[in-house]
């Protein structure tokens, strides 16, 4: 479903060229559950930001569901974001002023979902998440693991195909990190594809498939055989 | 998203910042709460002029001695003094068709005494039309009586203040009074009507034309007053009274005719352009205000960076978020629009309490202008920011700073 051909990304910084990522070719297929390694400044956040088309490339193509979504406009691309794509970053990215619930239900506002189906389902997630008792708070009052499924409650509430994670783990301890690992392979096991950026080698072994990226390039796509 | 959630959104962010959002607001409440007060004014100060002009009579001329000066009168500056009006040429004036009625009027000033009180009064003669010219209205008793102007009588009608003055309580109808060193019997009163352009005719003492060019030993006229038979006929009647008066004086045009609309249009011309004068500066104060919510509101935006790359993030269109920082000016603005007003409308009342004859109500216009500025201001200068938002790169805005 998701396939990239020839995408390279191309950064000036002052009159040198940064490349990003250079001739990636990968396909994943729905449902997948992938991890991405790699040392720091490999291309991994360029990679996932240019699959959830928050960035285009500066070559290549790339076909979402079997159509090119590297020429659409800002809107279209907008609109794909919101009803395919959910987005879980490692700082979590709420917004501070809003409570929990209305964080999660951003999404659906943007979306224009009526107010009734948008309160069933901020409320179905807040007890899936184990949120209960906290859809009044605002993230300064939440601990790190608790805004952290409150943002990946945000990134499922439009029920997307794709969860793209940037190191969701790199901002948490050890045991709520595992909680969030438990929640996004809870995901992933329902069927959705999972793209998880880490650098802990233990989190990322867990992934189905692993790819290792060096220099903006993929070194290695292995698959766990089951 | 519906407008309902754009707006709640919006409100959030605004109340999110509660000194920024109080200032801004402030400041647009001041620029609206200048327009309206300053156009209250101006219209209350024209509104008061209009209003005196008005109490004089309706459809009113005025004819006074010689040219007026716009006409330029080569005769004025060699040193010849203009022919007076006198009381045939002011019944002449009756022939024009145009012309309803006349009142000539003599004025002087005159030592007026009962047995026990006496008094320095302005002393005007005049008709018994000059009821109707000027539209007054009787307290007590009579006008003076009609018939042949060029008699004299001894009758007098007076002011409500020349009465209380000089008989206190007592009734002043059918008394007699001494004015300069000849008696007259009060007939009427007038009612209280106080002051109209200068004139109080609380303070008057009104006699027979006849009666006051005697006492004041001239044959001469101060002014003729003249009602036309109606609007339309204003123009005609000057043409007339100035043509009659013409043939009388040997073919000089050697008088003025004013209309009391010319006047009331001059004095409602420069007044209402003050108004406006008035509500351009104080508007200059709302584009300040406007500049000031386009700064804040670009500070906002690079302040809510990574909100706007989050937005984006889960599918926020470029259009929605420019609605979002819209929906932030039109809130604002419409919330010290509001203030605005609410203070505006309170500075016209406290001022009204103030000074009482300045009818000081501003004008529908300058409401709803005042009103409809700050929200189009609002708007017109959140463009910039919006569009700045709309366009940030997420990527770079959800980077850590
Ligand atoms: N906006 C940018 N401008 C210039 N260079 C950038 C930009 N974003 C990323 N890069 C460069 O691209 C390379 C890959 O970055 P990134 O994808 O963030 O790496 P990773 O997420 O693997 O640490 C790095 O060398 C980084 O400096
Ligand atoms: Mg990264």
């Amino acid at each position: 479903m998701i396939r990239l051909e020839g995408i390279q990304r191309v950064f000036q910084v002052g009159d040198q060229q940064v490349h990003a990522l250079r001739d990636i070719d990968l396909s994943i297929g729905a449902g997948e559950y992938l991890s991405i390694m790699g040392p720091s400044g490999s291309g991994k956040s360029t990679l996932l930001n240019l699959i959830g088309l928050l960035d285009r490339p500066s070559a290549g193509i790339y076909r979402l569901d079997g159509g090119d979504v590297t020429g659409l406009s800002d809107e279209e691309q907008a609109r794909v974001r919101r009803e395919k794509i959910g987005f879980v970053f490692q700082f979590f990215h709420l917004i501070p002023r809003l409570s929990a619930a209305a964080n999660i239900e951003l999404p659906l506002l943007l979306a224009g979902v009526p107010a009734a189906q948008r309160k069933t389902r901020v409320d179905q997630l807040i007890v899936d998440f184990g949120l209960t008792g906290r859809e009044t708070h605002r993230p300064d009052q939440l601990s790190g693991g608790q805004r952290q499924r409150v943002a990946i409650a945000r990134a499922t509430v439009m029920e997307p195909s794709v969860i793209l994670a940037d190191e969701p783990t790199g901002n948490l301890d050890r045991a709520t990190g595992q909680e969030v690992m438990n929640i996004l392979e809870g995901l992933a096991a329902s069927g959705v594809t999972l793209l998880l950026v880490t650098h802990d080698p233990e989190i990322g072994h867990r992934a189905s498939r692993k790819l290792r990226m060096v220099d903006g390039g993929i070194v290695a796509d292995e698959r766990a055989s089951s | 998203m519906n407008t309902a959630d754009v707006l709640r959104f919006a409100s959030f962010s605004l109340t999110g910042a509660r000194t920024r959002t109080l200032l801004m607001i402030l400041a647009m409440a001041i620029g609206v709460a200048a327009v309206v007060v300053l156009t209250a004014l101006g219209e209350g100060a024209r509104r008061y002029v209009v209003g005196q002009f008005s109490s004089l009579g309706t459809h009113l001329l005025i004819v006074f001695p010689g040219r007026s000066e716009t006409t330029g009168n080569p005769g004025m500056l060699l040193g010849e003094t203009p022919r007076d009006l006198t009381l045939d040429d002011a019944l002449m004036l009756t022939r024009s068709r145009a012309i309803r009625r006349i009142a000539p009027l003599t004025v002087g000033s005159a030592l007026v005494t009962t047995h026990r009180r006496s008094r320095e009064t302005p002393v005007l003669g005049s008709t018994a039309e000059m009821l109707e010219v000027r539209k007054m209205s009787m307290g007590q008793g009579q006008f003076l009586p009609g018939g042949d102007p060029r008699l004299a009588s001894p009758v007098c009608v007076l002011g409500d203040t020349v009465r209380k003055e000089l008989f206190g309580n007592q009734p002043a109808v059918g008394e007699w009074l001494r004015i300069g060193d000849r008696r007259f019997r009060v007939i009427g009163v007038l009612a209280a009507q106080g002051q109209s352009m200068g004139f109080d005719t609380d303070e008057l003492v009104i006699v027979p034309v006849a009666s006051a060019q005697m006492l004041f030993n001239t044959s001469s006229l101060f002014r003729i007053l003249i009602e036309a038979r109606g609007r339309e006929s204003i123009e005609k009647a000057k043409q007339d009274a100035l043509e009659i008066l013409a043939r009388r004086h040997d073919g000089e045009k050697d008088v003025t005719v004013v209309t009391q609309d010319a006047i009331l249009a001059t004095f409602d011309r420069i007044l209402r352009a003050l108004t406006l004068a008035v509500a351009g500066i104080a508007a200059i104060s709302l584009s300040v205000a406007g500049i000031l919510i386009m700064n804040v509101m670009l500070i906002a935006v690079s302040q809510r960076r990574q909100e706007i790359g989050l937005l984006k993030a889960i599918g926020a269109a470029p259009a929605q978020i420019r609605a979002l920082f819209f929906a932030e000016a039109a809130v604002l603005s419409f919330a010290g629009a509001l203030a605005g007003l609410a203070l505006g409308l309170l500075g016209s009342f406290i001022i009204g309490r103030i000074y009482p004859v300045l009818p000081s109500v501003p004008p529908w216009w300058a409401v709803v202008a005042a009103f409809s500025t700050a929200l189009l201001t609002g708007i017109l200068f959140s463009v910039a920011p919006a569009r700045r938002a709309s366009r940030l790169d997420p990527v770079e805005s959800l980077a850590r700073h």
